[in-house]
């Protein structure tokens, strides 16, 4: 436009020709809108996310000694079940014994319970798979059985058949006496 | 909305109103001038059928949340207070719930009507895509409805749903906890789901619009597939088509009726009557009905996020439809070949569906034991579901394809007026249009 004659067309800004403004506004005006939109859509977006509330709620204690020896005590834990099972001698043996067999996602039995409380396994009780309760004691491992999709868990709580793909996760916890632990 | 209209305002109040908003004219456009193929058989009566039913579940719908309280420790109770207590709770509760399985009843034969006479073919992809997003959103609004009663059903389809989101890698947990709003479904799930299945029955409506729209741009496809070439085709929408409409929508409700009336439980689960326990899933966790086809081929992959993308690439798959299809003759009255491989297409469907509400390990023929292929006995439903999954996807991207380039369709007629005079059932034998003449 710089070779635009003059009083040709008098005053660009008047007439609003002059195309490197224009698009200068244009595109300014657009990122600031792109901006604005993206900034405010994040509240709109993480309000969805876990609230306060419900992540102050996150941990809890449990007293092992109401746990039988072969038995399993499932608490509710995040919305989700939470296996607490008293593995016998022969269980814990089973378990140990298939460390190195052929597994989905490998780990040892040690790997899975605090050392020195190899009887106390602590588990998350959804399947890997989508999310269903395994049953206790069910499938060819004697350790847990998904009703939903088929898979079968040892008594490590390890995947051993079926669709799922990891072992039943282990949560986060501690002892916090003998008989106390604090999950989460 | 496309061509002249052919509206006369009459009164004085009506030309005034014409000049200001032009509402009445755009309604005598639409539905009441609107110039339609006269040889529209009943398949094509579903579209009305449908925007009934849309009305019905939003009628329904909102009087149920006037009574609903959306939260785990009252949901449960409230529905059965809607059921017991509530002055007709009971009927609308029903109508609602056995509703949404007429609705999507009738939108799987739309659809199939769709596939058999090729209304997807230019230019009608535009109106083809919306019908898929329409479909899309009925499906979110219907699995979001179903969990909202809270019971054992709903509860753990919410579960095992939403877990599918999570064999995505990497992000997927992510999400899977911002869908969830905590660590697990709950009630901040519930809320969520209540909001949004309020909502998008309205976003539907929205696209019905839209869908409506396009339709109305190159007009109704028709059973001969062939071009509306002049006015001798058409027939004005009323009182024509209000017409047939209301009669297949009076039969339709027979049957919405019966299921209301004497079977208003059996397309839903008996277990869904126990209120939600998180620690304990039903033995047998099987969608609704209008879900089985998808689940089946979800099981019918061995691995998660296989799984997953299989059961959304069978959705995603309908959205590219009309540019795979590499044939320019839209009724498969015309395409022999075509229609054999489509009426496969039905029987692989209704296959899947079977197979969906079936225990994956249990055998086809009882008693008989074959042998094991990879991972499951040849003679069970997960090998049966493989086979029809395999047809269902080769369908769209084998088959259609490639029969548009091989087969020889049978002669078009030269007009919709003219096989009224001759049907080509009624066309001499060998009467067979050359490949180069399709179209």
């Amino acid at each position: 436009m710089a070779d635009t004659v003059v009083g040709d067309r008098p005053d660009p800004h008047v007439s609003g020709d002059d195309p490197s403004r224009r698009d200068f506004i244009h595109i300014a005006a657009g990122a600031a809108a792109v901006g604005a939109v993206a900034a405010l859509a994040w509240p709109f977006i993480d309000q969805m996310n876990p609230a306060g509330d419900t992540l102050a709620l996150a941990s809890i204690e449990f007293d092992l000694s109401k746990v039988a020896s072969g038995q399993q005590v499932t608490v509710k834990w995040r919305g989700k079940p939470l296996f607490v099972r008293n593995r016998t001698e022969k269980e814990i043996a089973a378990a140990v014994k298939d460390d190195h067999a052929e597994l989905r996602d490998p780990q040892t039995d040690a790997d899975r319970h605090k050392p020195g409380k190899a009887q106390w396994l602590i588990l998350i009780g959804t399947c890997t798979h989508l999310g269903c309760v395994p049953t206790f004691g069910g499938g060819e491992y004697g350790g847990w059985f998904c009703p939903c999709h088929g898979s079968v868990y040892d008594t490590s709580g390890r995947i051993r058949k079926g669709p799922a793909p990891k072992n039943l996760v282990v949560p986060d916890y501690a002892f916090l006496s003998d008989t106390k632990v604090k999950v989460g | 909305m496309s061509g002249h209209s052919t509206y006369e305002p009459k009164t004085g109040i009506e030309r005034w109103l014409d000049g200001r908003l032009p509402i009445v004219r755009f309604g005598m456009d639409t539905v009441i001038n609107f110039p339609t193929p006269k040889n529209l058989n009943y398949w094509w009566t579903f579209g009305g059928i449908l925007s009934m039913m849309l009305v019905f579940q939003i009628v329904t719908g909102v009087v149920l949340a006037m009574h609903y309280v959306p939260h785990v420790d009252h949901a449960f109770a409230s529905v059965e207070r809607i059921m017991r207590d509530v002055n007709y709770g009971w009927l609308i509760r029903y109508m609602h719930a056995n509703g949404a399985s007429m609705f999507l009843l009738a939108v799987y034969i739309h659809m199939f009507r769709n596939l058999y006479y090729g209304s997807y073919k230019a230019p009608r992809e535009v109106l083809w895509i919306l019908g898929c997003v329409i479909y899309l959103l009925m499906m979110a609004t219907a699995f979001m409805g179903y969990v909202l009663p809270w019971g054992q059903m709903s509860f753990h389809g919410a579960v095992v749903i939403t877990n599918l989101i999570g064999a995505l890698p990497v992000v997927g947990d992510s999400i899977t906890t911002w869908l969830w709003g905590g660590f697990a479904v709950d009630d901040p799930t519930l809320n969520r789901f209540f909001s949004l299945h309020f909502l998008l029955p309205f976003m539907i409506a929205g696209v019905v619009g839209l869908h409506i729209w396009a339709l109305h741009v190159p007009g109704n496809n028709n059973p001969t597939g062939v071009n509306v070439k002049s006015k001798e085709d058409t027939v004005p929408f009323h009182p024509y088509y209000t017409v047939k409409d209301g009669f297949a929508i009076s039969v339709f409700l027979l049957l919405f009726g019966y299921f209301v009336f004497y079977a208003p439980n059996v397309l839903g689960h008996a277990d869904n009557y126990i209120p939600a326990n998180p620690l304990v899933t039903p033995a047998h966790i099987v969608p609704e009905w209008y879900f089985l086809p998808f689940y089946a081929i979800l099981r019918a992959v061995p691995n998660k996020l296989g799984g997953v993308l299989a059961m959304f690439g069978a959705i995603g798959v309908l959205f590219v439809l009309p540019w795979l299809d590499t044939s320019n003759v839209r009724s498969m009255r015309y395409r022999p070949t075509a229609k054999l491989y489509f009426f496969i297409f039905v029987l692989a469907c209704l296959v899947l569906g079977y197979c969906g509400g079936k225990l994956p390990d249990d055998p086809v023929i009882p008693g008989l034991t074959s042998f094991t292929l990879i991972d499951s006995d040849l003679n069970s439903f997960v090998w049966l579901s493989r086979v029809a999954a395999l047809y269902y996807f080769a369908y769209f991207l084998v088959i259609t394809p490639l029969l548009g380039l091989t087969e020889t369709p049978l002669p078009l007629p030269e007009s919709i007026s003219e096989p009224v005079l001759s049907h080509p059932a009624t066309t001499p034998v060998g009467a067979v249009a050359s490949p180069e003449k399709r179209g």
